[in-house]
Parts: structure tokens; C-alpha cells; sequence
């Protein structure tokens, strides 16, 4: 493969105290694809993926963006770099309505001196863009976007991360564990909203244990195990039973390398 | 390999005919979802109707109290507790506490005095280098609660001790007596100046505290800032990976607290004439703070709430101290009341929580 990966790690260590999460991994994203990143519990996927996002700082080790090499001090410099991370907990104030939660840092200002001078929220715009947004991605038929996400249901909070990160994300999007907390019917939403994403362009990381959803969606898969990079495997040419196998060790693959 | 995943779609193929609508926002109908729904929206609805009942049954009981002369009375005397209720509003909105606000009023009171007394400065230099160093001591709290990562009750419980106790000795227990203020530095007792429309005597201590209460009312529902501040306050994680400052937010408002904080210390100088290290509020600001902006309505959890409802409940307090007074009652009514509306007022916070979700 010629490609240039467009989200590139290598050689990233970090050490909790005398806990070695990440253990020389490398990491490879390529344009337009869904890389699925599957590992065991404590297998240091978390870690790989905040050490990609900004979230974490490697002990060691370099990531590089485009072929340039970055340095991200917090997931602020990660999103200005065009990396959009959904994670796990979601990362949304309960108590703020969905428009705020979704300029959180990034809030638009009014035009001219109310928003130079007097830093006042546009509002109406900010409203209007979530609205679209959310529309856009076929997740809600919104009837109040001033609603505060406490008063949303899981999936709904997990449609206005998704909608958020995509709205943003202009290079890379990652999401961690986002059918965790779905019903079916909600995970098939979801599932096809990441379909939508990557038929716009967008690469995208997918951090799962549902390996029915991986083996769907993914184009390639990343074993993770023991903090590094075990083997790359194309879902279409193993099993999710070879998959389960590498991750937990039971089995070995016999080409470390062979759709890297 | 390929029949896996076939098995997996497979399962899903009972959802055809399903709805396909995800995540739709149903309206609550019943009653008292809609209250619920509305105080969650309108925080500061809760204080105002406490206060207008208070207002309607003291003007029943007592022919005095709707009179201008009372009203302006009321507002004159939560002048003081209103204007730390704003430090304390931003503090507690970000789940924290401050129990330094009384001190750092007091201190900056002192510091304002000494700074003209002592060393000659010119009063208006002398207030500029108060509220500086007010703002300073805010900082301090901040920094220690943001980067050490303390608890804000231990933090601001030594910071109250140690700079009640640096008050003290810095001042070494010396008024500045109101008539030398008055010929010497009639700047430091701007606040106790009035205007009297109609002969009602309208404090300026009032109209600084109105027109803070309407910036910070700005300042937390329109500007990016405010919303970190609630943010902050609501899931410090979660704003954190949202890409809010955290640490940054957190000494600030500290520091804004401080600065408030210095404010206030100047306004007692014009409320009560002298620079008083001994001042009560030293002692009781930060619980008659904190008092308004509970029965105001702000959560203590941090991320809900309203510096209007803070504004309510200061009010409540001083209808409460005044009402009673003029009924005749026994001045411990006063306190026992405002205990009850304490817990009321947490009692409510939480229902409308738990009515949110």
C-alpha cells in the first residue's frame, strides 16, 4: 500500500507509574477509511486513542497529522487540527442546552461591536447550525434545541456528540465506544450515520467491543493487545472468532503485517 | 468470516416496520412535569415567588412596610451581602465555595484605608490598588484550588483565617475614624453617598449592586466565558474534553470573587463611615452569602442557577430582617425562617433534578 496514512503514530509509549500502557505502538489511519481499533479490557486502547486525540501527552514517540508532525498539548489543539473525538462519557454538560453543548469552546460571537467589544453569543446562528446539523445527519426531529441534554435519552445524547464531532471534524473523527450504551435500533442509527461520514470523506476511528458492528462497518481492523499494535486483519478474510482470538491471545496470527 | 456478519445483520431484520424515527423530543404533558420543566428553564422563578408572598404578606401585616422610605431601606442594608452573593454566585456555580469573601472584604477595606492613611497615597489610588489586591487574594484560592487541585472548602477556610488574622495585625486593630475619612479621602466613602427623589434617601451602594447584578447576569448567559463557567461547574471532565480551559476558568472566577470581594470592602467604608478591621462581615459574610445564593436558588452542586435568583434571595433575607421588625416580632423569627428557606430551597434544587432527567 502507497498511501500515505493520513494519522500516523509511532514507537508511542506511555507509563501510568509502573503500568505501561502503551508499549511502542504504531498507528495507522488511512484517507476515506473506518479503522476499527478492538482490543481486550486494559489492553491500552483508551490510552492510544487520547494519545492520538490530544487527551493524553506519550511518554515517547511521534504522531504525525498529514505526513507533518504534531504535538498536542490538549484536546483543544487536537480540534483545531481538525481531529473530533466523541468519547465514551460523551463530554457534554448535562445542564447546558444542545446548542451550547455543541459550540462548547468554541462559541460563535455576534458580528461587529456586541460580539468584539461586548463578547455576546450569537445565538440565532449558534441555533441554527446545531439545528442543521442535527437534521443533516437524519438523528432528530428537534422541537426544542434549548433543551438541556439532561433531559435528552442516551441515544439522543449520543446522536448530538456524533452530529457535533461531524459538524467539526474536517480531517479526522474518533469515536470511542459509540453503540455502547444504544439500543438496536439506535446502534443501527449511529452505524449508518458513521457510514455517512466516511461517504463524505472522512476517516474514521471506530473503538469498539461490538464486533458485529466492527465486522460491519470497518475496512480494516486494528488488534490492539498488551499496549501495542498486535496485527492489522481485514474483516472480510477473518472471522470475528480469529478476531476475539488475537485480542485475547488465544491465538497468534501468522502475518503480523498483512494489510498494514 | 462473510457469514458472521451476515448473522449479525441478521438479527436486526426484525426491526422493519419499526419506527424509524430516533430520538424524538416528547413534550411532557402532565401539570407538574411542565412546573418541574419550567423551573429546570427558569431558575430564578423559585426565589421570586418566595419573595413576592413575602412582600404581600408583610404589606398586609404592617401598614409601614410599603412605604419607599422601607423599601429603601431593605436595599440598602443587603447592599453589602448582595455584592458578595456575586462573588459567592460565580464561585458556587463552578461547584466550589468561598468562605474567604467576608475576609478579603474586610482585608481590602483596611488596605484601601492604610494606603491613604499610612502612606499618603491619593484615595483613588489607594481604592485602585484595594481592588488589585482584592483580586489578588481571589487569585491565590484559585490557583490553589486549580493547580494543587485542594478542596475549595479547605482552601478558602484557611485562606478566610489567615487573611482575617493578616487584617488584624496589618491594621493592628485600628479604626480609621469616619470624620477623618470624610475630610481626608472622601473618595473611599463614595458609596454611602445618595440620591434622595422625592425624599426617599437612595443609597449609590444600591445602584452599584443592581447594575453588577445586570453585568453578571450578561456576562453568564451571553458571552462564551459564562458558559464555561457553568460548564466548569456541571462536568469539569467533560468540559475539559469539550476544549474549556478548566484551570484557567477556575482562577478566574476566583479572582473575579476577590475583586467583587474589594468592592464590597469599599462599599462598607461608605456604608458605615469608618475603615473597620473588626467589621462583622469579616466574621458572617461568607455564610450570609452563601445564604442568598442558596435560597436564591443556585445549586451547590455547581452548573445551575441564576445571579438573579442570588439578587431574590438576598432580598428575601432583608424583607425577612426588615417584615419582622416592623411586626414586632421576636429578631429570632428572622433567623429561624431563613433556616426553613434554606432547606426549602435545596429541598426544591434537587426535586427539579431529579425532574430533569
Amino acid at each position: 500500500m502507497t498511501r500515505e496514512p493520513i494519522l500516523k503514530g509511532r514507537n508511542l509509549v506511555k507509563r501510568y507509574g509502573k503500568v505501561t500502557a502503551l508499549d511502542h505502538c504504531d498507528f495507522d489511519l488511512y484517507p476515506g477509511e473506518i479503522l476499527a481499533v478492538i482490543g481486550d479490557n486494559g489492553a491500552g486502547k483508551s490510552t492510544l486513542i487520547k494519545a492520538v486525540s490530544g487527551a493524553v501527552a506519550p511518554d515517547e514517540g511521534d504522531i504525525f497529522l498529514d505526513g507533518k508532525k504534531i504535538n498536542f498539548t490538549s484536546p483543544i489543539d487536537a480540534r483545531a487540527a481538525g481531529i473530533e473525538t466523541v468519547y465514551q462519557t460523551l463530554a457534554m454538560s448535562p445542564a447546558l442546552s444542545i446548542a451550547d453543548n455543541m459550540f462548547m469552546g468554541r462559541e460563535l460571537r455576534k458580528p461587529g461591536f456586541m460580539g468584539k467589544v461586548m463578547r455576546q453569543l450569537d445565538r440565532p446562528a449558534m441555533e441554527k447550525f446545531a439545528r442543521a446539523k442535527l437534521n443533516e445527519l437524519g438523528l432528530m426531529t428537534i422541537q426544542n434545541i434549548n433543551q438541556a441534554v439532561e433531559t435528552l435519552s442516551g441515544g439522543q445524547r449520543q446522536g448530538v456528540a456524533v452530529a457535533r464531532a461531524a459538524a467539526f471534524g474536517s480531517k479526522v473523527i474518533i469515536l470511542d465506544e459509540p453503540t455502547a450504551a444504544l439500543g438496536v435500533k439506535e446502534s443501527r442509527r449511529v452505524l449508518e450515520l458513521i457510514l455517512d461520514v466516511r461517504s463524505r470523506g472522512i476517516p474514521i476511528v471506530l473503538i469498539s467491543h461490538n464486533m458485529p458492528h466492527v465486522f460491519e462497518v470497518a475496512d480494516r481492523v486494528h488488534v490492539h493487545r498488551l499496549g501495542k499494535r498486535l496485527c492489522i486483519i481485514d474483516p472480510k478474510r477473518h472471522s470475528m472468532s480469529d478476531a476475539v482470538a488475537y485480542m485475547t491471545g488465544a491465538k497468534v496470527p501468522e502475518d503480523m503485517n498483512e494489510f498494514a | 468470516m462473510a457469514a458472521d456478519a451476515h448473522q449479525a445483520k441478521h438479527f436486526e431484520e426484525g426491526l422493519k416496520g419499526a419506527s424509524e424515527t430516533v430520538a424524538e423530543f416528547h413534550e411532557t404533558k402532565s401539570p407538574l412535569k411542565r412546573i418541574q420543566h419550567w423551573l429546570h428553564q427558569t431558575p430564578s422563578a423559585v426565589p421570586m415567588i418566595v419573595l413576592v408572598a413575602a412582600l404581600i404578606v408583610f404589606g398586609l401585616l404592617s401598614d409601614n412596610f410599603f412605604k419607599a422610605a422601607t423599601l429603601s431601606t431593605i436595599l440598602q442594608q443587603i447592599a453589602i451581602v448582595g455584592i458578595l452573593g456575586c462573588a459567592q454566585t460565580v464561585v458556587i456555580l463552578t461547584a466550589g465555595i468561598d468562605l474567604s469573601v467576608g475576609a478579603i472584604a474586610v482585608f481590602s477595606s483596611v488596605l484601601m484605608g492604610q494606603m491613604s492613611f499610612r502612606y499618603g497615597i491619593p484615595a483613588e489610588l489607594s481604592i485602585l490598588i484595594g481592588l488589585a489586591l482584592g483580586t489578588g487574594m481571589g487569585a491565590i484560592n484559585g490557583l490553589l484550588i486549580a493547580f494543587l487541585k485542594l478542596p475549595p472548602f479547605i482552601v478558602t477556610l484557611g485562606t478566610w483565617q489567615v487573611l482575617l488574622a493578616s487584617n488584624f495585625i496589618y491594621s493592628a486593630n485600628e479604626t480609621i475614624r469616619s470624620a477623618d475619612v470624610k475630610e481626608s479621602a472622601p473618595a473611599l466613602q463614595l458609596w454611602g453617598l445618595s440620591i434622595q427623589p422625592g425624599g426617599v434617601r437612595v443609597l449609590f451602594a444600591v445602584f452599584l449592586l443592581i447594575v453588577l447584578v445586570a453585568i453578571m447576569a450578561y456576562v453568564l448567559r451571553q458571552t462564551a466565558w459564562g458558559r464555561h463557567v457553568y460548564a466548569v461547574g456541571d462536568d469539569p471532565e467533560a468540559a475539559a474534553l469539550a476544549g474549556v480551559k478548566t484551570r484557567a476558568v477556575l482562577v478566574q472566577v476566583y479572582a473575579l470573587a476577590g475583586f467583587f470581594c474589594a468592592i464590597a470592602g469599599w462599599v462598607m467604608i461608605g456604608r458605615f463611615g469608618s475603615v473597620s478591621p473588626t467589621a462583622s462581615t469579616g466574621q458572617l459574610g461568607n455564610i450570609q452569602s452563601i445564604t442568598a445564593v442558596v435560597i436564591g436558588g443556585i445549586s451547590l452542586f455547581g452548573g445551575r442557577g441564576s445571579i438573579v435568583g442570588m439578587f431574590f434571595g438576598a432580598l428575601i433575607v432583608g424583607v425577612f430582617e426588615m417584615g419582622l421588625r416592623l411586626v414586632g416580632t421576636d429578631p429570632q423569627w428572622t433567623f429561624f425562617l431563613i433556616g426553613v428557606l434554606i432547606i426549602f430551597a435545596v429541598g426544591v434544587d434537587q426535586w427539579i433534578r431529579k425532574a430533569a432527567a
